[in-house]
């Protein structure tokens, strides 16, 4: 992945739109952020290809950044993302990372499914 | 031959962090070792520092980084199952238990590594290990293998007092040491430190090592439901 270069994520969600496309959602704490403190907790939400259908997709901000997905019923949003990349020409993945290069938001949009055994070779 | 033993764990690294110098003093002796690693680690949110994996490409890479961990450690049957990250707690846990138990069947272990349930402060180390011990509980109490829990919970040294099993593991901490560095996107935060204050401090490295040197386990005790055999 490289830093979010805002067009080229504009351009790919421009892309997509309008058409059926996979999504896998995600942002987390880690497992062991309820090591962390006495009241600390481990936070995590998970989609892995949920369909929808965007008719705007939208990037905003000047790092971390934004992605709104407006859809005729709802929205899809992720806030925090730093770093891109476009999978196969057609998978556009966005993340953000800390400091120390840990995961903390992943927001990725696919017309086919993301792969489910992707460790089998 | 020596009887085998079995290591249980969800998760590419279960194995090494705290765990390898043990697995390598079996290897060192001849003993040989099965490991079922159940998941690929696709949640990990470590990328490497800086990170050069993305959740895409994680567990093809963390796949890897567990058969070289695996070369370093000296075992040489390891069996992923490559189920889904974080999910091992919403799986069956019988039909966990059922694959868990055909492999203990198969090689017959005499000592079981896996965590201690309810500690294992990983929603899928707490899934995996009861399984396991659901396994090990279809066996009558004289035949079952004895089971390592490994704890890290806040609260383990109060509920289940200090370890009873403290191995040291200063005789293969090179091997222990290559096989964390193996899985490097998840390690390199922490070996980066220590090979800085290596460099700053060579003199002192069993001091900046002590920690690697000794592992602790928690041999599991049987609750009065399971003493007899289900
Ligand atoms: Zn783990």
């Amino acid at each position: 992945m490289q830093p979010i270069n805002k067009a080229d994520v504009q351009e790919k969600l421009n892309q997509l739109v309008n058409q059926d496309v996979y999504i896998h959602l995600e942002t987390t704490t880690g497992s062991y952020a309820c090591l962390q403190g006495e009241k600390a907790v481990s936070v995590c939400a998970y989609i892995r290809n949920g369909k929808v259908n965007y008719q705007r997709g939208q990037i905003t901000g000047s790092g971390p950044y934004r992605v709104g997905l407006k859809m005729q019923d709802g929205w899809v949003y992720a806030e925090g993302l730093t770093d891109f990349e476009v999978m196969d020409g057609e998978k556009l993945l966005l993340a953000g990372h800390d400091d120390q290069g840990q995961l903390g938001i992943a927001l990725q949009i696919s017309p086919e499914p993301f792969k489910n055994d992707s460790g089998r070779e | 031959m020596n009887r085998p033993v079995l290591a249980v764990f969800p998760h590419p690294d279960d194995e090494s962090f705290g765990k390898a110098g043990a697995l390598a003093l079996h290897a060192q002796e001849g003993t040989p070792i099965t490991l079922i690693c159940a998941t690929s680690g696709q949640m990990g949110r470590r990328m490497g520092n800086p990170f050069f994996a993305n959740r895409e490409t994680l567990p093809l890479i963390r796949e890897k980084e567990l058969k070289d961990a695996c070369e370093a450690i000296g075992i040489h049957d390891l069996r992923m199952w490559r189920l889904l990250d974080k999910t091992l707690q919403f799986e069956d846990p019988e039909e966990l238990a059922d694959r868990i138990f055909q492999v203990i069947l198969e090689i017959r272990p005499f000592r079981i590594y896996t965590y201690y349930p309810e500690h294992g402060v990983h929603p899928d180390h707490d899934a995996l290990a009861e399984a396991t011990i659901r396994a090990a509980s279809r066996l009558p109490l004289n035949e079952r293998p004895e089971i390592y829990g490994s704890a890290f919970s806040k609260n383990c040294m109060e509920v289940l007092g200090p370890p009873d099993i403290i191995i040291d593991v200063s005789s293969v901490l090179d091997k222990k040491m290559a096989a964390i560095r193996a899985h490097r996107s998840q390690s390199e935060v922490m070996t980066k430190k220590i090979d800085e204050e290596l460099a700053a401090n060579a003199a002192r490295k069993d001091e900046i090592l002590a920690s690697q040197m000794k592992e602790q386990f928690w041999t599991y005790r049987w609750p009065e439901e399971l003493v007899t055999r289900r």
